[in-house]
């Protein structure tokens, strides 16, 4: 550092003044700067970025809350709720007014039973939750619970009763087939819309719960609330309601639907009950069935072993999923196909010696001791002649056969409002080309005309057809659901229906026969006929072959009797009807699993629910009024 | 003869004290104030509890005392200045024991009555000691690299102890404070840079002397992004209130991220971006332009005090109150990173709060006493 003159006092402090005066504003001028920045910044924020951090302040205090929309209802025709939404009570501890939730809860145990497994989920939940977030500690609870858990109150601070909505099916296993039940989402389910990531919504799995789920889910409302940082809700600030799902009324008549339950009782069996005229499906059950109320509760593993493990299959809806050899009742199709081919007249005679001869092979009728002689087609179909309807069937030929059963419904898909239908088979030339790998044979078509062999049809279809032949002719086609919000929804086919341009020459033999069956003796199914004046059916008796009888069985004449063969290893029994004969209203069909014979165990349910139709039908309106179209006299 | 003169006329000049009093900077600080109830009252929910009314009782306080310490003879206080420097250390040594001794970062002492942040005192001493020492330094003292050796250590002593409760942003304040005056004293430029240069080669050594947790907290207050759910948060939420308060706000009491308790500490820290949230850039400006307001009658009283003393002291208290605002509002405004700092006069806490008024006292005392001439050395008048 140099060195400088020595200064005096006063220049000293001069000088000092000086310099403060001068370093003073140079600190002020900084600071003038820095104000500066922060106006600079405070612009910055506060003017040009106001408008984006508005939409941040908006995001941060409101939450969009959905409110779930109530389901719709399902309803019998007549209005009986089939499926509905129950108040489900629980009760909810909230942690942060609970205090000491062990306590807490070991007080509520002397009330309600509390599982050490909820316990231990409540205490798990409460930890992970936050504090103001009620945990369920029960669900379900009965009235008795929720009043002992209500008077005690005050003694168990943070519980409260909460109510929710679940799905019930007051009629349990009767419909669960039908109605299907509901579920949680899975991920697969997930379409966007945020209703479905409700964690407590639930949606159809199965039957008309899926096929109208869009209809029943209803649209969601929404509740704008305001929350704090920790998401604790200060306020609501508007709130749009839920639009509740619409009711879907179905065709059947669940007084129909229980009865013919209860008379199938422990058999393994389908039955459809059909307006042949409208297509409206009265009843329709596959037993054994499944309560849907479990399924909508949640399966565990246990039980849905035994669902899995039952051989009769509760869960297959047997009615519309199980395919089945029709039997003797696919003679209507040979019979009809002949009738229209001009092959055979209703007065053509054929012999049956009790076994009829094609190539080297020998077919036997079912009366193979003795056969049934000279027989006209009237008295093949009332007494089930097999060697009638070989012959019948190689005249008309397997492509004339297979057209005219596909016309009736058979071989395909009828389109019914529920999931899971399967579509039977009608074999053909190329059907056979192309998935056995051989031409057609035509012992083939001896076997198709007597609904054996590779036939497979449904009980819904042996319904529709049956319906077909009643009605004269035309193109019904069952469905299940009568309105949705109290009007007819599109995807249903309604009356009038297409005539299927089969004359009415070739089918009045034919529904005669069914007549016969029923009405005349030798008949079939004379055993099961209705007496009741007015109310009698007509029908056909079928049984399928479930194993094949062997040549050498037959021939050494030691054919097991009927208690003898496992159950397996017994006949399907089947039986179509329709009744009144006077005035055709009513198609039935039955297949009972392992029934034997048609006559005995499939014939007697058909009358019993026939006559019960009929009878349940007098003077009664379905709930809302007949549906334009839906009057008989409207087909014809 | 200058203090027989004085006492000679103790009397009179009491209220002729009084009379200079510059009441009108009373005011201003008074609203500065007033602006703090009004926003504690609304960070309340609308309420004077928790926090208005107690601040409204400390503020009390703190104006009899600005008012008493206005009119104490600015000799007395340089008298002491060492002596103050002195307790205030040793407080701050004390903070240091009992922080050792308890948990984690240590700020407050418990003296029994009342608590009081030896920080915050310090703020005030160190600006009192400097301003001594510089008063009796001529203009060729200060050029002299050794004179400069005693105010570096009065300032480096109470930066390291701040610094290791640790307060960063105070020692930071203290620091720059104590910077301020050496620069205004006429210390030159090339030392300022000689300086520098020092703390930066000193700051890898300290680094490896601190705790992982006290480096950890270093490196949040460097970067508050590190802490993306405490400090780092907190400045998001806080910049998303100031800009949503657009140009005039949401309303008294009606800013949705504060009272929603998106913003923490509102009635500390971030209570400006709470008076953003709810009256918009008219009232941030006006709240900046009454600091601005303070800072020039700080300067003007600067100016006209004739004593060095009293100039260094109205500067430095100045610089002292107008570095804790710009560190605060830049902070809630996320351009500069930092922690745990107060807006002075408006933010709630009573230390703060009393020893700003402290200074406001001081600064109104120079006013008073401009023409009081005062010796180089204590008693030399």
């Amino acid at each position: 550092m140099r060195s400088r003159a020595p200064l005096s006092t006063k220049q000293r402090d001069q000088l000092r003044d000086q310099t403060f005066t001068r370093r003073a504003l140079i600190l002020g001028g900084a600071k003038l700067g820095l104000f500066g920045a922060l106006v600079a910044r405070l612009y910055y924020l506060q003017v040009v970025e106001a408008d984006r951090y508005k939409v941040l302040a908006e995001d941060n205090r409101i939450n969009l809350k959905l409110l779930a929309p109530p389901r719709g209802r399902i309803l019998d025709r007549y209005g009986e709720p089939l499926a509905l939404n129950r108040l489900n009570y629980r009760v909810v501890i909230v942690a942060e007014q609970a205090g000491d939730i062990e306590q807490t809860l070991d007080r509520l145990g002397l009330l309600v039973e509390v599982s050490d497994a909820d316990r231990h989920r409540v205490i798990r939940d409460v930890r992970r939750k936050r504090p103001f977030v009620p945990v369920t500690v029960r669900e379900n609870l009965d009235w008795d619970d929720v009043s002992k858990i209500e008077i005690n109150t005050p003694d168990l601070p943070g519980v409260s009763i909460d109510v929710g909505q679940s799905r019930f099916y007051p009629h349990t296993e009767a419909v669960g087939h039908i109605l299907g039940y509901v579920g949680a989402v899975s991920e697969a389910e997930l379409t966007g819309d945020p209703l479905l990531e409700l964690p407590e919504f639930r949606i159809g799995k199965s039957g008309i719960e899926k096929t109208r789920d869009l209809d029943l889910r209803g649209t969601a409302g929404a509740s704008q609330v305001e929350v704090n940082a920790v998401g604790r809700v200060i306020r609501e600030l508007s709130r749009q309601d839920a639009v509740p799902g619409k009711d879907v009324e179905l065709t059947l008549d669940i007084g129909l639907q229980e009865f013919a339950r209860e008379r199938i009782a422990d058999e393994s069996a389908a039955a459809v009950v059909m307006d042949i005229h409208t297509g409206e499906v009265l009843a329709m059950v596959s037993a054994p069935a499944f309560d849907p109320n479990v399924f909508s509760r949640g399966l565990n593993a246990r039980e849905w072993e035994e669902f899995l493990a039952n051989p009769k299959q509760p869960l297959n809806n047997k009615a519309i999923q199980g395919q089945y050899p029709p039997g003797s009742t696919f003679k209507m199709m040979t019979a009809v196909a002949a009738l229209d081919a001009g092959v055979i007249t209703p007065d053509t005679v054929f012999n049956c010696p009790g076994h009829y001869a094609l190539g080297n092979r020998l077919w036997y009728c079912w009366k193979h001791v003795g056969g049934h002689g000279s027989i006209d087609l009237h008295n093949a179909i009332k007494q089930s002649c097999d060697v009638y309807f070989y012959e019948t069937a190689k005249r008309v030929g397997i492509d004339k056969l297979a057209a005219m059963a596909q016309r009736f419904g058979l071989g395909a898909k009828m389109g019914i409002d529920i999931p899971g239908e399967r579509p039977g088979l009608i074999p053909t030339r190329e059907w056979v080309r192309a998935t056995q790998g051989h031409p057609w044979n035509q012992g083939e078509t001896l076997n198709a005309g007597i609904g054996q062999g590779m036939v497979l049809v449904t009980p819904l279809q042996l319904a529709a057809m049956t319906a077909r032949i009643a009605n004269g002719g035309y193109a019904v086609v069952p469905h299940l659901t009568r309105t949705v919000g109290g009007k007819p929804p599109d995807d249903i086919k309604r009356p009038p229906f297409p005539s299927l341009g089969v004359a009415a020459s070739s089918l009045a033999p034919v529904v005669n026969g069914m007549i016969g069956v029923c009405n005349e003796p030798h008949g079939t199914a004379i055993r099961a006929r209705i007496t009741e004046p007015g109310f009698e059916m007509a029908g056909k008796t079928g049984s399928a072959q479930v194993r094949r009888i062997s040549t050498a069985e037959r021939d050494s004449n030691t054919r097991r009797k009927d208690d003898e063969i496992p159950w397996r290893e017994r006949d399907h029994a089947l039986f179509i009807s329709f009744a009144p004969i006077q005035a055709p209203r009513y198609a039935c069909s039955i297949v009972v699993e392992h029934g034997l014979h048609g006559a005995d165990s499939a014939a007697p349910l058909a009358r019993d629910i026939l006559l019960e139709v009929q009878k349940r039908d007098v003077g009664r309106e379905p709930a809302g009024g007949r549906i334009a179209g839906a009057d008989p006299k409207a087909s014809g | 003869m200058m203090t027989s003169l004085s006492s000679g006329r103790q009397g009179t000049s009491l209220l002729r004290k009084i009379w200079q009093i510059n009441w009108s900077l009373i005011l201003l600080v008074l609203v500065l104030a007033g602006v703090g109830f009004a926003m504690l009252y609304s960070a309340g929910g609308g309420s004077l509890e928790p926090w208005a009314i107690r601040q409204i009782a400390r503020a009390a306080v703190g104006l009899v005392l600005m008012i008493v310490v206005a009119l104490v003879d600015l000799r007395f206080w340089m008298r002491w200045a060492y002596l103050g420097y002195l307790v205030a250390l040793l407080m701050l040594v004390a903070v240091e024991v009992q922080g050792s001794i308890g948990m984690g970062a240590q700020r407050w002492l418990d003296l029994g009555v009342i608590q009081v942040q030896p920080s915050e005192i310090m703020k005030i001493t160190l600006v009192l000691a400097l301003a001594r020492w510089f008063h009796a330094a001529s203009i060729e003292d200060v050029g002299r690299i050794h004179y400069l050796a005693v105010p570096a250590l009065l300032v480096a002593a109470p930066v390291a102890l701040v610094m290791k409760q640790p307060d960063l942003g105070t020692a930071l304040m203290l620091l720059m404070g104590s910077t301020a005056m050496l620069f205004i004293v006429g210390v030159r430029w090339w030392k300022f840079a000689l300086g520098f240069a020092a703390v930066a080669a000193a700051v890898p050594l300290g680094w490896n002397f601190l705790r992982d947790y006290q480096k950890a907290r270093v490196r949040v207050f460097l970067d508050p992004t590190l802490d993306p759910l405490g400090a780092g948060y907190h400045i998001i939420q806080s910049k998303i209130a100031l800009g949503s308060g657009g140009m005039f706000g949401k309303g008294f009491g009606l800013g949705t991220q504060s009272h929603l308790n998106f913003l923490p500490e509102k009635q500390t820290d971030f209570i400006f971006t709470m008076l953003a949230e709810e009256f918009g850039m008219v009232g941030s400006l006006t709240l900046l332009g009454l600091y601005l307001l303070i800072m020039i009658y700080g300067y003007a009283i600067a100016f006209r005090c004739t004593s060095q003393f009293g100039r260094l002291v109205a500067i430095g208290i100045v610089t002292a109150v107008f570095l804790a605002m710009f560190i605060n509002i830049a902070m809630v405004m996320g351009m500069i990173p930092a922690k745990g700092s107060t807006l002075p006069m408006v933010s709630y806490g009573g230390s703060s709060l009393i020893v700003t008024m402290v200074g406001f006292g001081l600064l109104i005392g120079v006013w008073v006493h401009r023409d009081v001439r005062i010796g180089r050395r204590v008693g030399e008048d």
